[in-house]
């Protein structure tokens, strides 16, 4: 057992934890009012090498360990969670699905890009098909030696901004056995028929995108598709085995903000003649939510330790996101209480970081399929 | 990052884990309702050299790692949590001061027989009027000519009337409070040491849960423990390093209650399948195991902390404040899951969720820990 990182690791969570004070703290507030991708920054991550923090080397990535980017997403968060779920998404479900499961003429074809300045984004739920992945509608209909998508999905993570869609589609109707019709394929944004439509007006994480896809005769060659026919489900679900991580780091990482928030304030509001933090209501508050952000923090690394050392980790990663996104859900909820009324303002980032946690009980699997996979796990040991 | 844990650590969890299958399990049930001390499983306990585990082996202890210590009282305490506690006192609370503070003469003398299990030890701090506040602690050790006389009354002694060895918290300057506290080695065989009323405890019934009375107690000063003035420091320190212990005990009493779920929800039929088809259940156990793990890393990070060398008081602190409620729910969710079967002794899940309470309450109750905890971040 060693819970440290090295000092390569170091280096970069220590990159990430500037460029996120000075770069992305002038800015979260705006574009969550704006509801503007702060894509100047994204840019500049790009530059630095963040965005394609986990492709290896050799496609010219930074190539860390998931213990590692897990530490980045959670200091980028604390700051900027729309920040967080791009660089998340890019790379949990954008280039690790390519990686994982891709032709080295796919890898080498693409993740120069990812590692470059293209973004990644993955497409799997659908108006009727959201926990329920397996029901999806979009069909991808062989032809000749091209493949013919046609359909629409939702809620796609850096809609807008993406230039390569990992698109999961239906290519064969398998009665009782639904998920084994589904494949996966690599659509280039300016594939005629790819229409990016309408972006949600969400909540929170209001600086990034959320968008619907269209696909009307959307034409990719038969080199497109990842793995072969029938295999898109297992790349969907291993692809959010490990965004699972990244969104359990960004719910870390939005608690700690939170808590960083509440403890300054706690410190300077006065009441009854001294700080709020010296009285207990307060006080035991601010330890719980420092517990529980430990307890997560710990969780999300195990899942990333036992990813990073090729150990199953369905079930760990689930425990991490599951817990980290329902402990982020009550840390920011007595942020907020902590700040008072103060709290329900926008002068006070709390209010941006209750908004911004409700998402990650949601995205990547619920609370409720986390819990279907935790439990299913346990009941077969 | 690497959890991985060594062949060392892996093989101590092993074979603690084999010993409660085959000598704690069968028995816990017994010793709890007959609130029978295990005195012959603790024996085995010290063969094992699970007394004094992490004592430098110079003085007869195990020389193993906090890691290997928590995932022992872990398994032990799956096993049964009286056993467990019986030897985190034995570990933290008497060993560790002795190894950390005492003198080679008193290693000698006190620590190498703790340590290799011939004699067993306690820990005395507690008073009537002196629980979280240690502070307001009464008994006295008055100086004469080169010896202390001690006085006074502790309570909630485990091990009470088992225990050959006690460490001793003493005023010494009653004035000063925390700061006037000294720490002292008393045997039990000493004249005007005696056992007072044993606890009716609703858990951890085959533990021991004593008051120990000292009356006009002659000790020589050289069993004081530390320097003069000092034991409260003493006393915390213990405490840190008990707390990963207790967060263990939590862990293996919240695991066994686990298992018992699963193993009922896979065999129990209602409504024409085993329960643990249904997601009501189903979703408890996924939060059961969740929050187990949870608890269990932070448990490890504060052993591993430890191990490094590194302050580890706010992580044995975190870890204790949720192991221990994480056994509480635990247990109480075994209970429901069980049904009315859980309300009964023969399922074993009443009796973890007894067990499971005191985890909450000693060495440092759960407010204490936010109190340490929440100090830390606002400091």
């Amino acid at each position: 057992m060693n819970l440290t990182f090295n000092d390569e690791e170091r280096m970069v969570i220590e990159l990430a934890r500037d460029f996120a004070e000075n770069e992305l703290a002038p800015i979260a507030e705006s574009i969550d009012q704006e509801k503007r991708v702060p894509i100047e920054a994204l840019r500049k991550m790009q530059e630095l090498g963040l965005l394609g923090l986990m492709i290896p080397e050799e496609y010219g990535g930074a190539g860390v360990r998931t213990s590692c980017y897990a530490q980045v997403i959670e200091e980028l968060a604390r700051v900027c969670a729309a920040v967080a779920i791009v660089l998340s998404v890019h790379n949990s479900v954008g280039a690790y699905p390519i990686l994982r499961f891709g032709s080295e003429e796919q890898k080498q074809k693409y993740m120069p890009k990812l590692a470059g300045d293209w973004i990644g984004a993955f497409c799997l739920s659908e108006a009727a098909s959201g926990s329920d992945a397996s029901a999806l509608e979009l069909k991808a209909k062989r032809d000749g030696d091209d493949y013919v998508l046609d359909g629409s999905k939702l809620w796609v993570t850096n809609g807008s901004i993406a230039n390569l869609y990992l698109v999961m589609a239906k290519t064969a109707d398998v009665p009782d056995k639904p998920h084994r019709g589904i494949s996966a394929f690599l659509v280039e944004k300016d594939t005629p028929g790819l229409i990016v439509g309408k972006l949600e007006d969400k909540m929170g994480l209001r600086g990034s995108d959320t968008a619907e896809i269209q696909f009307d005769g959307c034409r990719v060659p038969a080199s497109a598709l990842v793995s072969e026919e029938g295999v898109g489900f297992k790349i969907a679900m291993q692809a959010l085995d490990n965004g699972r991580i990244g969104v359990g780091s960004q719910a870390v990482g939005i608690a700690r903000g939170a808590l960083e928030e509440a403890i300054k304030y706690a410190k300077e509001r006065v009441a009854f003649g001294r700080p709020i933090a010296e009285h207990q209501a307060v006080q035991f508050k601010l330890a719980d939510m420092e517990t529980e952000i430990s307890a997560a923090r710990n969780l999300v690394r195990r899942a990333a330790w036992l990813k990073d050392s090729d150990q199953p980790h369905g079930k760990e990663a689930a425990m991490a996101k599951l817990y980290a996104s329902e402990m982020a859900h009550r840390v920011v909820h007595q942020a907020v209480q902590i700040h008072g009324g103060a709290g329900y303002i926008k002068e006070y980032p709390v209010e941006r970081y209750y908004r911004d946690q409700r998402i990650t009980e949601i995205y990547e699997g619920t609370s409720e399929m986390q819990r279907i996979v935790i439990g299913r796990a346990v009941i077969a040991e | 990052m690497d959890f991985a844990l060594t062949d060392e650590q892996q093989m101590i969890r092993d074979t603690a884990r084999d010993f409660a299958e085959r000598e704690l399990v069968p028995n816990a049930p017994k010793w709890d309702q007959n609130r029978e001390f295990p005195k012959e499983a603790i024996g085995k306990l010290a063969e094992l050299g699970f007394l004094g585990m992490m004592v430098d082996p110079q003085w007869d202890g195990g020389g193993m790692d906090s890691v290997s210590y928590a995932l022992a009282i872990e398994e032990i305490s799956r096993g049964c949590a009286s056993t467990g506690v019986i030897m985190s006192v034995n570990n933290s609370l008497v060993c560790d001061p002795l190894e950390r503070f005492g003198t080679d003469e008193q290693k000698e003398k006190f620590l190498k027989p703790l340590a290799s299990g011939q004699k067993l030890g306690s820990y005395c701090l507690t008073e009537p009027m002196a629980g979280s506040d240690a502070g307001a602690t009464k008994t006295t050790a008055v100086r004469d000519g080169d010896d202390w006389i001690v006085n006074g009354v502790k309570i909630f002694v485990t091990n009470g009337a088992y225990a050959d060895t006690f460490v001793v918290y003493a005023s010494t300057d009653p004035a000063q409070k925390t700061r006037g506290i000294s720490a002292f080695v008393i045997e039990m065989e000493r004249d005007g040491v005696s056992v007072g009323t044993r606890e009716k405890t609703m858990g951890i019934r085959g533990s021991c849960t004593s008051e120990i009375i000292f009356e006009n107690v002659r000790i020589p000063d050289s069993h004081k423990l530390g320097e003069e003035n000092k034991g409260f420091k003493v006393a915390m320190i213990t405490l840190n390093g008990g707390r990963i212990g207790i967060a263990a005990q939590a862990l293996g009493i919240a695991q066994a209650a686990f298992e018992r779920s699963i193993e009922y929800a896979k065999t129990r039929q209602q409504f024409d399948q085993p329960i643990a088809n249904f997601q009501a259940i189903q979703f408890k156990l996924a939060d059961m195991a969740t929050k187990i793990d949870a608890a269990r890393l932070l448990t490890l990070e504060a052993a591993h902390l430890k191990d490094r060398g590194e302050d580890y008081s706010m992580a044995a602190a975190k870890a204790k404040l949720m192991a221990s409620r994480v056994s509480v729910e635990v247990a109480d969710d075994a209970i429901q899951i069980h049904g009315g079967y859980g309300y009964v002794e023969e399922y074993h899940v009443e009796r973890h969720f007894r067990d499971a309470k005191i985890t909450e309450l000693y060495e440092g109750t759960s407010e204490i820990q936010r109190i340490v905890i929440g100090r830390g971040v606002t400091k």
